[in-house]
């Protein structure tokens, strides 16, 4: 029998992972809807509150495993899953600082691996699972949604290209809305049940419930309820840069982005070869402005977020490692103890680092600070000007540079050749001062003349 | 590579990836087209009825596959 208070601790982890879960995805479902304002900021947050919530009750088929297939299951103890989620949850905070979304289960996964690493060697971890399912699946998922939103997108905008933009907007918003909804249904059913599948895998662990236990119903409620939360407070750093980092979006892009994502959310689940939502609702949002004319997409910030991933599992490992060395270290209870208040002390960091320059419901949708991108100011001025017109391609800029060099080195060199001239008829003009030649004198005047010419 | 990448499952999602995730934002698309674009209204402003029903059709499908997709995650099959 463990110490109760270990278990509570594990629980309120898991629970805190839970509401970062839900706060750092809320952007995967809702970002666009705010970004085309088909939906007041309040108003998006609540509804995908609200459908997390129902989602989390939806279905129950809870497996009291996580990480299954990833790691050595016989080496999973309290200690090692709270190390985890400590993991998991500091690398939520710190991409949500960055306002860069990331995948929370990566992240979650990421954090139990270091942790098992450092309970149990290498040979705690199964690498092929971890490659098979955790890292070639980030590389494949935006690829997959990117595709997908842009043959949605070029679809969209090819059959309503001669529609009144009004009746677009007005029309396209509805199916943006329910698409959106949609999302975040999935994402309710499917993360929420992480959180209580571990939860239960406590319970189990310390003895609370019998190894068969379905499970209790205050931990789907409390699960539901964490989740709704975090997703109310609304990551809105996460959702600015998906609504409005990426691509500037319109309601038929977003209406197509957001379809996108839940189809291949749903089918890649259906199909068993699961893909993050965030991954894929990034890569459906960076579709719709490879599909839409005139759009720019701002590579640069895709760029960082693809880094970010591929850093996810790692960053997590490290911090989930240091955790549970920590623990041992300190050994017994005391150890996670302290792991947990380390996480509190963390946590507030972030927090009050963040309020240096919040980011809330009513700054969420103003401009992309050009300023802070370079490159994307040139988008930025292009997209919103003739973009035929101002399109520099750099190969001409180049040729241009290159003729403008070539004629500023003749004219140098012209002026070289007449100044030499000059200078030796001056010389032969001391030289023979004596016998005046008015040929060599009046030379020089002639060809620059044909110069000027 | 088979061991890393399920070609199968990947090759699956791709296909009804685009089949239902460009299908149905085309489809919609092709109803607002119905409904709203160049021609859609006669002399009067009304939209005739054969349109509205075709628009509408579009709609309904769209809507039938949002209500099939909360019934599947409903039943677990996620």
């Amino acid at each position: 029998m463990t110490e109760p208070l270990l278990l509570v601790l594990v629980v309120a982890t898991a629970l805190a992972f839970d509401f970062t879960n839900g706060f750092h995805d809320t952007g995967n479902a809702m970002a666009t809807s705010i970004a085309t304002r088909a939906l007041k900021p309040k108003q998006a947050v609540l509804l995908s509150a609200s459908l997390n919530l129902v989602g989390a009750f939806l279905s129950l088929t809870v497996a009291a495993t996580i990480a299954t297939g990833i790691i050595d299951a016989n080496i999973v103890t309290l200690e090692v899953v709270l190390a985890g989620l400590v993991g998991g949850i500091v690398w939520n905070l710190i991409t949500w600082l960055f306002g860069i979304p990331s995948s929370s289960s990566h992240a979650l996964i990421g954090g139990v691996v270091g942790a098992a690493l450092a309970a149990a060697g290498s040979q705690g971890v199964l690498w092929t699972g971890l490659t098979a399912k955790v890292l070639i699946p980030a590389l494949v998922a935006p690829i997959v949604a990117i595709l997908v939103g842009t043959i949605g997108t070029w679809l969209v905008a090819r059959f309503t290209r001669d529609v009144e933009q009004e009746q677009n907007d007005k029309m396209f918003r509805w199916g943006q809305i329910g698409s959106a909804s949609l999302v975040s249904l999935a994402h309710g059913t499917n993360d929420a049940q992480k959180s209580m599948g571990i939860i239960l895998l406590a319970l189990i662990a310390a003895g609370a419930v019998p190894q068969d236990s379905g499970v209790p119903f205050w931990v789907i409620l409390s699960c539901a309820l964490a989740m709704a939360i975090g997703t109310y407070t609304g990551g809105w750093r996460v959702i600015r840069t998906l609504g409005k980092g990426l691509v500037e979006l319109e309601s038929r892009q977003g209406m197509a982005a957001e379809t996108s994502s839940a189809a291949v959310i749903l089918l890649s689940s259906h199909f068993g070869y699961s893909l993050s939502t965030t991954h894929v609702a990034t890569g459906s949002i960076l579709g719709s402005g490879v599909g839409m004319k005139g759009a720019s997409v701002r590579w640069s910030v895709a760029g960082r977020m693809f880094l970010a991933w591929m850093i996810t599992v790692p960053a997590a490992a490290l911090v989930g490692a240091a955790c549970l060395w920590l623990d041992l270290l300190i050994g017994g209870t005391a150890g996670s103890y302290v792991v947990f208040g380390l996480l509190l002390v963390v946590s507030g960091g972030i927090f009050a680092w963040s309020r240096r320059k919040p980011v809330n419901h009513s700054n969420v949708n103003d401009d992309w600070d050009p300023a802070a991108e370079s490159e994307s100011f040139v988008a930025e001025s292009v997209a919103s000007h003739t973009p035929q017109a101002m399109t520099v391609k750099k190969k001409r800029l180049r040729k241009a540079k290159k003729a403008l060099r070539k004629r500023e080195q003749a004219e140098a060199a012209e002026l070289a050749a007449y100044e030499a001239e000059l200078a030796q008829s001056a010389d032969a003009d001391t030289s023979s001062a004596s016998d005046v030649d008015p040929d060599s004198v009046g030379a020089p005047v002639v060809s620059k003349r044909k110069d000027e010419e | 590579m088979n061991e890393f990448v399920e070609w199968q499952s990947l090759a699956n999602v791709v296909i009804f990836g685009i089949l239902v995730g460009a299908g149905l934002p085309a489809l919609f698309a092709l109803g607002v087209r119905i409904i709203a674009g160049p021609g859609a209204r006669d002399e009067a402003g009304r939209v005739s009825t054969g349109r509205l029903i075709a628009g509408w059709t579009c709609f309904g499908v769209t809507i039938i596959a949002i209500l099939g997709a909360v019934a599947y995650i409903a039943a677990g099959g996620h």
